[in-house]
C-alpha cells in the first residue's frame, strides 16, 4: 500500500512542469465521460468510508453494527472510551506507529542517502533487500519474523511488533528519501564547499533542508503503514492487541459502533495531517 | 547518477575518496543492519525451521533436513495456491482495466485539480483496511444496502447471494488494491511527452490508434509497475477471503496463517510460506523478463 503512498510523494516532484492539456475540441465528448468515470471510480473508493461515518453515528439498537440505518445518534461518541480493551489497543497502536516511525525514520534516511549518491561494493544487494521488502506478500514477512522469534524464544508482544513494524518502514523510508536525493541538484551542495563550508556544515545547511520533504514524507509513511498493519502485527503479537487485530477479532460477532467512532476520528486526524504537509511544503516552495 | 558519482570520484585525490567511502559505510550500518537482522535472517530461519521434524506434543520440533515437509505441505494444497493465482490474477486485470482510464484523465486532463483528485484516490489509506473490508460485509450483505434493496424491489431471487462467493473475494481484493494500480499508472502517464501524442495526431491517427500506438506502448512501464504491486501482494492476502469469502473461497494465505498460529505446525507452514516466497519471486523474474527489466520495476515501483 505503502508504494503507493510513495509514489504520491513522488508526483510532488512532476508537479513543476505543468503541460498544456491536449486541445482537440472534437474529443470533448470523450474526456467529459472519462472525467464522469473518474467521479464514479472515486465515489467507489470512498464509499465503504461514507458508510463508517455515517454508521458511527446510527442509533443502532444493541451493541453491534447492523447493515441499517435507525437514526441519528451522538452516543456512540459519548461513549467512545466505554471499552477498555479496544481503547488499549488503539493506545497501542498509537504508541507503537509513533515509535516505530521515529526509529526508521533515521536508518532509512542514511539509507536511501548513501543509496541516492554513493557507488559502493553491495549496493545492489541493499537494493534488493529493500525491494524485496516492499514486494514481497506481507504473510510471508509476517511468517518468517515469527519464525524468528519463535527460534530466538522472543516472548511475543509490543516490543515484537515494534521491531517487526520498523523492519518493514525501513525500505520505504529509504526508497522516499532516495527518490528525493537523486532528483536533487548537487551543484548547490558544490558551491557551499567551494565557499569553504566544511562537509558537516555544507550538509546540515543545504542538504538536509533540501532532502527534509523527503524525510517528513517518510515519516508520515511509516506511521500510517504501522498504524493500519494487520497481517505481520497479527504474525508477532502474541496475546497483544492492536487497533487492526482488535477489530479483525470482533469481525466474527459484529464490530460495536464505537469501531467506527475510533475509525473516523483517526479518519479526520490522518486527512488533516497530510493536508496540513502538503500546504506547509507548498509555502516553501 | 550513477555515472556522475563515478567522473566525480576520478577527479578527487585517494584520502577524500578513501573518507567518502567510510562516511558511506558508516551511514548504511545502521538501517542496513536492522534490514538484514529483520529482512533477511528471517527468511534463512525460515528457511531452516521448514526442514524440521517432530510435533509440538512430541517434545518439540529437531532440525533433520526434513524434506518431506515441504511434500507434505503440497499435497492437497495445490487447489489453494491455484486459487490464489486466478483470484489474484482477477484483482490485477480488474484493477488495471478499472484505473487505466480514470488515471488516463487525470494525467492529461486533471489540470490544477490532479493533486486533490490523486489525493481521493488515496483516501482509503487513511482508514485501516480490516474496517474497510467489514464495511464491504455491510454493503454486500444478503440483506444488506444493495441486495436487500435490489431484492425489495423484485430485481433479484430471495436466496441470491454474494458474500461468501469468489465474487465478494475478488471484489474486495480490487477495492483494496486499486489504488495501488491507479498510482503507477498515473505516474507513467503522466511522464509521457503530450507533443509525441500531438505528432500522432498531424500524421493523422484516429483516437484509437494513437491510444494503442503511442499511448498505451509509453505507458507500459506503469502498466508493468501496477501488475506486480497488485498481483503478488494480492496473492498473499487472506483478510478478504477471511471477512467475505467462505469455505469455498480459502486462500493460500488462510492455509499458511492457519497452520502457524492454530495448528502451531510449524515446519509444514513455514514450508508452504517459503514456496509461496519462491513462487512469486520465480512469477514476477519471469515476467520481468518477458515485459521489461528488474531495474525498470524497481524504478517504477519506488519511482527512483
Amino acid at each position: 500500500m505503502s508504494a503507493v503512498l510513495g509514489a504520491a510523494t513522488r508526483t510532488d516532484a512532476v508537479a513543476g512542469r505543468e503541460p498544456a492539456p491536449l486541445r482537440r475540441p472534437r474529443f470533448r465528448k470523450a474526456r467529459a465521460l472519462l472525467g464522469g468515470y473518474t467521479g464514479l471510480l472515486v465515489l467507489y473508493l470512498v464509499s465503504p468510508i461514507l458508510l463508517m461515518i455515517l454508521f458511527g453515528f446510527n442509533d443502532v439498537p444493541g451493541e453491534r453494527q447492523q447493515p441499517r440505518f435507525w437514526g441519528f445518534t451522538l452516543d456512540w461518541y459519548r461513549n467512545v472510551f466505554a471499552d477498555a480493551s479496544l481503547n488499549e489497543a488503539v493506545r497501542n497502536s498509537l504508541v507503537v506507529a509513533v515509535t516505530a516511525a521515529a526509529i526508521a525514520t533515521p536508518l532509512g534516511t542514511t539509507l536511501g542517502l548513501v543509496l541516492g549518491r554513493y557507488v559502493f561494493r553491495g549496493r545492489a544487494a541493499v537494493n534488493f533487500v529493500i525491494f524485496m521488502g516492499i514486494a514481497v506478500p506481507e504473510i510471508v514477512l509476517g511468517s518468517s519474523l515469527l519464525s524468528l522469534f519463535i527460534e530466538s524464544r522472543a516472548p511475543l508482544g509490543l516490543f515484537t511488533i515494534l521491531l517487526s513494524h520498523v523492519a518493514f518502514s525501513i525500505p520505504f523510508v529509504a526508497v522516499t528519501v532516495r527518490a528525493r536525493v537523486a532528483g536533487m541538484d548537487r551543484s548547490l551542495e558544490d558551491a557551499a564547499q567551494d565557499l569553504y563550508a566544511t562537509p558537516p556544515v555544507a550538509f546540515w545547511t543545504v542538504t538536509f533542508p533540501l532532502i527534509l520533504p523527503g524525510i517528513t514524507a517518510g515519516f508520515l509513511l511509516s506511521f500510517v503503514l504501522s498504524l493500519d498493519d494487520f497481517v505481520i502485527s497479527n504474525f508477532v503479537s502474541g496475546q497483544v492487541q492492536t487497533f487492526p487485530i482488535w477489530v479483525y477479532g470482533a469481525t466474527r460477532i459484529g464490530i460495536p459502533p464505537t469501531v467506527n467512532v475510533y475509525g473516523t476520528i483517526l479518519f479526520v486526524a490522518g486527512v488533516l495531517m497530510a493536508l496540513a504537509t502538503a500546504f506547509g511544503r507548498r509555502r516553501e516552495v | 547518477m550513477a555515472t556522475t558519482v563515478v567522473s566525480r570520484k576520478a577527479s578527487r585525490p585517494h584520502g577524500i575518496e578513501a573518507r567518502r567511502r567510510r562516511v558511506a559505510y558508516a551511514l548504511l550500518t545502521p538501517g542496513g543492519a536492522w534490514m538484514f537482522v529483520f529482512l533477511v535472517l528471517p527468511v534463512a530461519v525460515m528457511a531452516y525451521m521448514s526442514l524440521k521434524s517432530g510435533g509440538v506434543l512430541s517434545g518439540g520440533f529437531r532440525f533433520t533436513w526434513a524434506f518431506e515437509n515441504y511434500v507434505d505441505a503440497l499435497a492437497g494444497r495445490q487447489t489453494f495456491f491455484l486459487r490464489s493465482v486466478i483470484y489474484a490474477g482477477s484483482t490485477t486485470l480488474g484493477t488495471v482495466v478499472l484505473s487505466y482510464p480514470a488515471a488516463y484523465w487525470i494525467a492529461f486532463h486533471g489540470g490544477r485539480f490532479k493533486s486533490a483528485l490523486l489525493f481521493t484516490i488515496l483516501l482509503p489509506y487513511f482508514v485501516s483496511f480490516v474496517i474497510r473490508t467489514v464495511q464491504w460485509k455491510f454493503i454486500l450483505a444478503d440483506h444488506g444496502l444493495v441486495l436487500g434493496t435490489l431484492k425489495d424491489l423484485g430485481l433479484l431471487p430471495e436466496d441470491f447471494r454474494v458474500l461468501s462467493t469468489w465474487v465478494a473475494v475478488v471484489g474486495g481484493l480490487i477495492y483494496n488494491y486499486l489504488p495501488f494500480a491507479a498510482l503507477p499508472l498515473y505516474v507513467a502517464i503522466e511522464r509521457i511527452d503530450r507533443a509525441v501524442v500531438e505528432c500522432a495526431y498531424d500524421l493523422y491517427a484516429t483516437p484509437v490508434q494513437a491510444f494503442t500506438k503511442v499511448i498505451f506502448p509509453l505507458s507500459m512501464p506503469g502498466v508493468f509497475a501496477a501488475t506486480l504491486l497488485t498481483f503478488v501482494p494480492a496473492t498473499g492476502d487472506y483478510v478478504e477471503a477471511e471477512v467475505l469469502g467462505g469455505p469455498t473461497t480459502r486462500m493460500i494465505g488462510n492455509i499458511i496463517q492457519t497452520e502457524y498460529l492454530r495448528q502451531a505446525r510449524y515446519p509444514v507452514a513455514a514450508a508452504l510460506s517459503m514456496v509461496l516466497m519462491f513462487g512469486m519471486v520465480v512469477l514476477t523474474s519471469l515476467y520481468a523478463k518477458l515485459i521489461g527489466t528488474e531495474d525498470e520495476t524497481v524504478a517504477a515501483a519506488v519511482g527512483a
